[in-house]
């Protein structure tokens, strides 16, 4: 359902985008939220910039789904941090979303650009 | 699946929680060591982070089904507010609980007595044997389906091809003890398929086969219920081989029956089975089994799978005219003999069992059920008013609410959770209720001699009742409140300030008048309704039967274990009523054969040739002193008396319906007929010699028989049993105890019992008294809830005018004004629904026709009474409201604005 007063659209992040997103920074190694956030925002050279609370809402729902799985554990700081890593299963969802991420692309980019291909 | 998440959503939240605040900290310390100060640093994490609440709100929604928890909110909502308002609450339930409860009660019953199949194997495949005729045919009855005769029966079953299997039974009592005071157990005969077909296993030992069952069969045995195990033995299990007497013959226990087996009858239970072959044995010369005028028995029959009840239709049919012409009893003769020949067997459907109470309450079960049913919409009406008392109360919180942006549809689920919680308390309590209730209907309708047996377990078909009840109470009571509440204009309602004034627009009056309108109509139908069953009831209590009722008590005693030849029989007879007629405080007695309301005997009456035949009679055998001993007024003629014996001429005493149908009235004496007696004994030549005033044989409600009294003087084959009448005018329990001590003094060896004739009479009318106080309980509860209805929305009425009434008051109104004002009001409400009430009234009355005696449906006088009881209580009820409107001070009431 649209909210009124949204976000202009360069704020928002196709929804499934960022799952693969994080699915991707997951596959580097477990990780916890803060360090998620930043991985993608510097990973895109800040292009991305994605709102930080948003990313939990799409944790939560990863985890529900089974790709990825949580633990408590202490950060590089010391401090008690709640970890996520890969499953099995996400991995092949990483593998699946991202196949398709490619085809969307090329298809897109064919109608964009059609003189240039080939 | 979603179900895992939405328990757990609590728990997630926390977690979501703390992950957050170590988002917080780690992005604030982070801040800090790019140089920023703590406090900068904080705020910065935050704005990076978002908001908090709506992130932990986002994931909160995304675990919960919606609709779930806000239901649960509406409903811990609804439950506080009645938290808040005890006395509302209390009323509502209370009042549900009882109008729902006598539902549920009555429901139970029809679906016990009505709806159930029987608990045995394949029951839809039961069917029942019958003629395609109703009643019974000349000759002698016992029991309470006197269908078949043994003869018939036999040929029945051997010529079948419909059914797989077949049984015949019967029900019987048989008393326990060997002399003394009787003692009772409610018997089953059974041929030897009875248990087989059924389908039903023994608890214990074993249940008769077709081995147990032939003729002369010596003692096979007794099979007994669980019940009657429990009662008798203990539940021991040594009880097979135990032995028990049935009406002084000895007999073993072969088996226990399993507990929830109560027989084929709805509505009894039994306590022993006993193979029809016992029967000549047990019942000696009152033997049923070789008499083919003898009819006492019942026919059921499992339906092979691949027949239908249309094809056994037609095989019975078939083999019909051969079966009657075989079994048909010597002495029927002429027209009577054609009909009986042309009768044919029919079957129906037997799986729910077989009823008596069936056929005598289905209507009145269900009229009382449509009573109960317009009382609880009555209560709901009620209930209706204070909701949209309460809802005008709230109407300043709704208001802002909807100004604040909840929805309609919200607002309205959470008024009517609260009704769901009344609604669903009242059905719980009514359930409860309507356990008791229905146990106490049975034991209303059962007697000392005729105990009935409902399995009144709760099974689903009550439960979904109960369910429905409380759901359709609900919207009733509250939606329409809901829907109002919520139509209110935000802003004319907040303006309205404290909700006095004249915000209430003339439609929601309208409302409320209507409610009390249809409540004073429905009371009114359902007090017309009670009013014609009482007085119906009251018809029959106060009709001469012809004979005193009062002081008559009813001695009948066995005099089997005497071991008395046939000869010595009467003279015994005759010198124990002599002896009796001694004790002080007899005023009359006189020995019969058959009582009133209890058995019957009827036979053809012929002229002079054996194809005369004239029609049926009935008949009794009776000593001299039996018309004194009853009070029945003798005409003309005179009594029987010592010199007619078994060698002098017959002679019978017939009363005027008799002389009317046989001799056309007139004075009969001297004149003759002829009849038939006992079976092979052909026709004989009766000459009259007295003439009595008419009384009624089986039932209160019938027309008064012709009845034939022959002397037992001259019956040449009398029973081992002594039936007298004893009439009294000292109190019965001295001359009932006068009575023991001296025929003990005679024989210990005598079987004996009493009944005061009164009571029975009474316990005949047990349909008659059941609707008279069920509907006049729910009658006066009906007007009650009315009259309550009324001087509510009177009440509120007069609250709501006291700026007018007080305007009105200064102008120069006086009191008397304003008094006649508020009742004029109250009396429009009132006349209208009374007068919606009579129409309801005669329509309805038409369902209760068939059960009233000796009233129209449509009596004008029980509805003058009714509508002016009501109106009466009705006024006075509104008289209190009018009287404060007149002792209003205008000038408080005018300052208030």
């Amino acid at each position: 359902m649209p909210k009124r007063n949204a976000p202009p659209l360069e704020g928002e992040m196709l929804q499934g985008t960022l799952d693969m997103l994080v699915l991707r920074t997951l596959s580097l190694g477990p990780a916890h939220g803060h360090t998620i956030a930043y991985a993608i925002e510097r990973g895109s050279e800040d292009v991305l910039e994605v709102e930080h609370g948003s990313l939990y809402p799409a944790l939560h729902r990863l985890e529900d789904r089974g790709w990825i799985a949580s633990f408590w554990g202490t950060s590089e700081n010391n401090r008690k941090a709640r970890y996520y890593r890969l499953t099995p299963s996400g991995r092949k969802q990483l593998a699946a979303q991202t196949s398709r991420w490619d085809e969307l692309v090329r298809a897109i980019n064919r109608i964009l650009r059609p003189a240039t291909t080939d | 699946m979603k179900w895992p998440r939405f328990f757990r959503r609590r728990y997630w939240d926390q977690e979501r929680s703390r992950e957050l605040d170590a988002y917080l900290e780690a992005e604030t310390h982070e801040n800090i060591a790019r140089g920023m100060s703590p406090d900068d640093a904080r705020l910065a994490a935050r704005k990076k982070l978002g908001n908090p609440t709506q992130i932990r709100e986002e994931i909160y929604q995304w675990n919960t089904i919606t609709l779930l928890e806000t239901i649960w909110q509406d409903l811990r909502y609804g439950a506080r507010l009645l938290r808040m308002n005890p006395a509302f609450s209390l009323v509502a339930v209370a009042s549900l609980a009882l109008g729902i409860g006598a539902n549920t009660a009555i429901f139970q019953l029809l679906d016990a007595v009505r709806l159930r199949t029987l608990p045995v194997k394949d029951p839809q495949q039961l069917t029942e044997v019958a003629f395609d005729h109703q009643g019974m045919y000349a000759g002698r009855g016992r029991g309470r389906y006197t269908v078949l005769s043994n003869a018939l029966w036999e040929q029945i079953r051997d010529h079948q091809q419909a059914f797989s299997g077949m049984f015949a039974w019967s029900v019987d009592t048989f008393s326990l003890s060997r002399g003394g005071e009787v003692r009772y157990a409610q018997g089953l005969w059974v041929s030897g398929d009875f248990f087989n077909v059924l389908g039903v296993p023994p608890l214990l030992g074993r249940v008769f086969t077709n081995a147990d069952d032939r003729d002369g069969c010596g003692s096979p045995g007794v099979v007994i219920s669980a019940s009657f195990w429990q009662r008798e033995f203990g539940g021991a299990q040594s009880v097979i081989g135990r032995k028990l007497t049935l009406d002084g013959y000895p007999v073993e226990v072969i088996g226990v029956t399993p507990s929830s087996f109560f027989g084929v009858e709805v509505g009894r239970t039994f306590d022993v089975a006993v193979p029809l072959c016992v029967e000549p044995a047990v019942k000696g010369e009152g033997s049923m089994l070789v008499r083919r005028d003898g009819w006492w028995l019942d026919a059921i029959g499992r339906l092979k799978p691949d027949w239908t009840q249309a094809r056994a239709t037609a095989q019975l049919s078939a083999i019909s005219p051969a079966l009657f012409e075989s079994t048909i009893p010597a002495w029927y003769q002429g027209a009577d003999a054609k009909k009986f020949k042309e009768f044919k067997l029919k079957p129906s459907q037997a799986g729910s069992g077989l009823s008596t109470l069936r056929r005598e309450y289905d209507r009145p079960l269900k009229l009382l059920l449509s009573i109960a049913g317009l009382v609880l919409l009555i209560a709901c009406a009620n209930l209706a008013n204070l909701m949209l008392a309460r809802a005008s109360a709230r109407e300043r919180e709704i208001a802002v609410r909807l100004a604040l942006g909840a929805s309609r549809g919200r607002l309205i689920r959470q008024l009517l959770a609260e009704c769901l919680l009344l609604a669903c308390g009242g059905a719980a309590l009514g359930l409860l209720l309507a356990r008791n209730l229905s146990q106490l209907l049975v034991t209303f309708l059962s007697t000392e001699g005729d105990p009935l047996f409902v399995d009144l377990n709760l099974d689903w078909p009550v439960l979904a009742f109960t369910t429905a009840l409380a759901i359709v109470t609900c919207v009733l009571f509250g939606l329409t409140p809901a829907l109002r509440a919520t139509r209110t204009e935000p802003v004319s309602a907040m303006k309205a300030g404290g909700g006095r004034g004249t915000t209430a627009s003339r439609e929601r009056f309208g409302l409320r008048r209507l409610l009390v309108v249809s409540q004073v109509a429905l009371s009114l139908v359902l007090l017309v309704g009670a009013l014609l069953f009482v007085r119906s009831l009251r018809n029959l209590v106060t009709l001469n039967p012809g004979f005193r009722q009062s002081g008559v008590l009813v001695a009948s005693m066995d005099l089997t274990r005497l071991g008395l030849p046939k000869e010595r029989r009467l003279p015994f007879k005759r010198d124990l009523l002599d002896r009796i007629r001694t004790i002080p405080g007899v005023d009359a007695a006189a020995d019969t054969v058959l009582i009133t309301w209890g058995d019957f005997s009827n036979s053809g009456v012929f002229g002079q040739g054996p194809s005369d035949f004239k029609g049926q009679t009935d008949e009794n055998w009776i000593s001299p002193g039996y018309f004194n001993a009853l009070q029945i007024p003798l005409l003309a003629g005179r009594d029987f008396n010592d010199r007619d014996v078994a060698s002098s001429q017959r002679v019978a005493i017939v009363n005027e319906a008799f002389a009317r149908k046989f001799f056309g009235g007139g004075n009969p004496i001297g004149k003759t007929f002829r009849m038939g007696a006992a079976p092979g004994q052909g026709l004989q030549v009766h000459e009259i010699v007295g003439l009595v005033k008419n009384t009624k044989y089986q039932d209160l409600r019938e027309n008064f028989p012709p009845i034939a009294f022959l002397p037992v003087s001259q019956d040449a084959n009398p029973g081992p049993f002594v039936l007298f009448y004893i009439r009294s005018d000292s109190p019965l329990t001295a001359v009932i105890s006068a009575l023991k001590r001296s025929i003990a003094e005679v024989s210990p060896d005598i079987n004996l019992e009493f009944h005061v004739l009164q009571t029975q009479i009474r316990e005949s009318l047990l349909r008659e008294q059941l609707m008279a106080t069920l509907s006049g309980f729910f009658g006066i509860l009906a007007a009650v809830l009315a009259t309550i209805g009324l001087y509510g929305v009177m009440s509120y009425l007069v609250a709501r005018r006291r700026n007018e009434i007080g305007i009105r008051m200064a102008l120069g109104a006086d009191r008397r004004a304003v008094l006649a004002m508020i009742l004029r009001e109250a009396s429009v409400l009132l006349a209208v629904g009374l007068a919606a009430g009579a129409v309801l009234a005669l329509v309805a009355g038409r369902v209760a026709g068939s059960l009233l005696f000796q009233l129209k449906p449509h009596d004008p006088a029980t509805l003058a009474m009714a509508t002016v009881l009501l109106a009466a209580v009705a006024i006075a009820a509104s008289y209190l409201p009018a009287q404060r409107a007149s002792k209003l001070d205008p000038m408080t009431a005018l300052r208030e604005e």
